[in-house]
């Protein structure tokens, strides 16, 4: 589309994100503390890049696939797609902005309309953005299924005919629809079984080689995101702790709530015995979240410093950043597996 | 191509009607069903099955009691009134009023509630305060006490009835819209919808809309049998059909004062009512059943 951009190897890129819910209360209604689901995040990614994007339920990587999508408009922050900063976009330039970036959600039971036919789903965003004829939408919707691994004697039948895998297929194929460059894979595969997971990973991966598409892979499972993603990025109550090439996230994390998620991980021999850096307490509410590092409470090499000063994210190796005082220093707990027997 | 071969399969239908098919293993229904038919059937048909014209009056039938009974001939099956006209003509006709009544009203409370309960439970906010703080107003009067202000306002006859009638009924459809709408513009189909690009109206009325039917029909045939009950109501108080329209309430209405000497004039348009109420009220609760096991008691 626009050959001036395409120079850039950034595709969209967010900068100092935040989204807060407030809460209403009192005789009024006022505002009375807010959720701070994204607090100064900054990420940017690359044209054809998988970039990973882990964390647990409620640290806000939800909020932020859909603040880049202006699906939830972010309190504050700047989004860039192709250099320009869409959260100033108005309702129609938006519209046409949907066409280059898209969404696969989670629970393919209800992100598809039980009402609506295949045809008319998958083929809803050909008509919305102006492919008036029945018949050419339906030919392309078929094609459409067809890459997706769908047949198209299915276009008449109702998503309650089709199994979870199917409808994530289907999901899929309204996605790629209007041929996006972005597509945000929020927790994609998540809601399946692991034999169907495999597929529809594989599928994502092979159209990512063919349509050149760029993922913001959204999940919690770890070992997923290391199989499809060229980069990680690791999110903890809002904030970004870790981000790193693929490789070296998973072989050298340097922040320590990455170092716990990673010792967390089944291994798939069980000969093998490791300590686990078992996290104890829970998260604490993104409505208070703690002052200094918001880690401190749960974090095993807490420092005074680390309850006082928030640590910033910054560069331990070249293209590794991590948000920690003692980034580099401390040592993961899993550092030596040793076989037993 | 194999696509249009398909088209005919038995096994491709629309959710709605897969539910619907539920209906017929419901034996109460089925019996509403039919006494609504029947209904139906009487008021579509009324010129060519009613025997006598329902308001030509004849001084020499006076009060005829009904065929079975003594004195009576099946000239008049169900006997004549006392200006001699012939019951069940009148009672035909008056499924005719009765039908018109209803459909005209619960339509007009239909499209008011749905658009207002669909915009109030998809933007939420001010919008939504403000419009069921109204309906809430409107509910908090009873229903024929309120039909009665709106038509002594706007003057006795069968339209100004119609729309007192239909105004009663904005709240409720409007409450049970809004409700689905809320709980239905939490799910994700909603925001892929808007991910493609899909604007705020055509996300309320073709994408969240299509899956509120259930209780909605629901709703609209209980509506009916309070339609034709309130229609009545009014008529019997003057307010609704107006002499000689052959209208249910208003020949109780005419016939009180002979309850002891002709009870007949009286009792067949009361079971009149009595079987459309309650064939609407069987096919509601059986729609209810098949279409929102969540409202089941």
């Amino acid at each position: 589309m626009s050959e001036s951009q395409s120079f850039s190897p950034t595709l969209i890129e967010a900068r100092r994100l935040v989204k807060h819910y407030p809460i209403f209360g009192g005789v009024m209604l006022k505002p009375v503390a807010a959720v701070k689901a994204l607090d100064d995040v900054s990420l940017s990614i690359d044209r054809g890049e998988t970039l990973g994007l882990v964390g647990e339920s409620g640290c806000g990587k939800t909020t932020f696939g859909r603040a880049i999508l202006r699906l939830e408009e972010p309190t504050s922050g700047e989004v860039y797609f192709e250099g320009r900063n869409i959260l100033g976009y108005s309702a129609a330039q938006i519209r046409l902005l949907r066409r280059r970036m898209q969404i696969i959600f989670q629970d393919p039971f209800s992100s598809l309309n039980p009402r609506k036919t295949i045809a008319q789903i998958v083929g809803q965003p050909l008509r919305i953005h102006g492919v008036t004829r029945r018949a050419e939408r339906e030919a392309r919707v078929a094609r459409l299924l067809e890459v997706v691994g769908l047949r198209p004697e299915h276009l008449r039948r109702y998503p309650h005919q089709f199994s979870g895998g199917q409808r994530q297929r289907i999901g899929v194929a309204r996605a790629l629809a209007l041929n996006p460059d972005l597509i945000v894979c929020d927790e994609a595969v998540s809601a399946l079984d692991v034999s169907i997971q495999a597929q529809v990973i594989n599928l994502l991966m092979d159209l990512q080689a063919e349509f050149k598409l760029t993922y913001l892979f959204i999940s919690h499972d770890l070992s997923v995101v290391e199989h499809v993603s060229d980069r990680v990025a690791v999110m903890y109550l809002g904030k970004l702790v870790e981000l790193a090439p693929s490789p070296a996230l998973y072989q050298h994390p340097f922040h320590p709530y990455t170092q716990a998620l990673l010792s967390a991980l089944p291994l798939p021999d069980p000969r093998l015995k490791r300590r686990h850096a078992i996290l104890r307490g829970d998260v604490p509410s993104p409505i208070d979240p703690p002052p200094g590092c918001r880690f401190h409470t749960r974090c095993p090499h807490v420092q005074d410093v680390c309850r006082r000063q928030e640590p910033l994210l910054r560069e331990i190796t070249p293209r590794h950043t991590a948000a920690c005082h003692f980034a580099g220093q401390i040592q993961p707990p899993a550092a030596g597996d040793a076989k037993a027997g | 191509m194999t696509v249009e071969a398909v088209l005919g399969s038995p096994e491709i239908r629309h959710p709605l009607l897969e539910q619907l098919s539920q209906l017929w293993r419901n034996k109460t229904a089925v019996a509403g069903l039919v006494i609504v038919i029947l209904f139906i059937g009487a008021a579509l048909l009324a010129p060519w099955i009613s025997p006598h014209d329902p308001i030509e009056t004849s001084l020499y039938d006076q009060l005829q009691p009904p065929a079975w009974a003594e004195g009576g001939s099946t000239r008049h099956i169900l006997g004549t009134d006392d200006l001699g006209r012939d019951i069940l003509s009148r009672i035909i006709w008056g499924a005719r009023v009765s039908l018109l009544v209803a459909v005209v009203s619960v339509s007009l409370a239909f499209v008011v509630g749905t658009l207002i309960g669909s915009l109030a439970g998809y933007y939420k906010g001010t919008l939504d305060n403000v419009t069921m703080r109204v309906m809430d107003i409107i509910l908090s009067f009873p229903y024929i006490l309120l039909a009665i202000v709106v038509v002594a306002y706007l003057g006795p006859n069968l339209r100004n009835a119609m729309i007192a009638i239909g105004i009663t009924y904005v709240p409720r459809f409007a409450r049970i819209v809004r409700g689905s709408v809320l709980e239905e513009s939490e799910k994700d189909y909603v925001l892929a919808a808007r991910s493609i690009g899909a604007g705020n109206l055509r996300i309320v009325f073709l994408e969240i809309l299509p899956n509120c039917l259930g209780p909605l029909i629901v709703q609209t045939t209980l509506s009916f049998a309070s339609a034709v009950l309130d229609a009545a109501a009014l008529s019997f108080l003057g307010l609704g059909a107006q002499p000689p329209t052959p209208e249910w309430g208003a020949m109780i209405a005419h016939s009180r004062s002979l309850i002891l000497r002709a009870s007949w004039v009286m009792t067949f348009p009361g079971i009149a009512i009595l079987l459309a109420v309650l064939g609407f009220n069987l096919l509601g609760d059986g729609l209810r059943d098949a279409l929102d096991p969540r409202l089941r008691d």
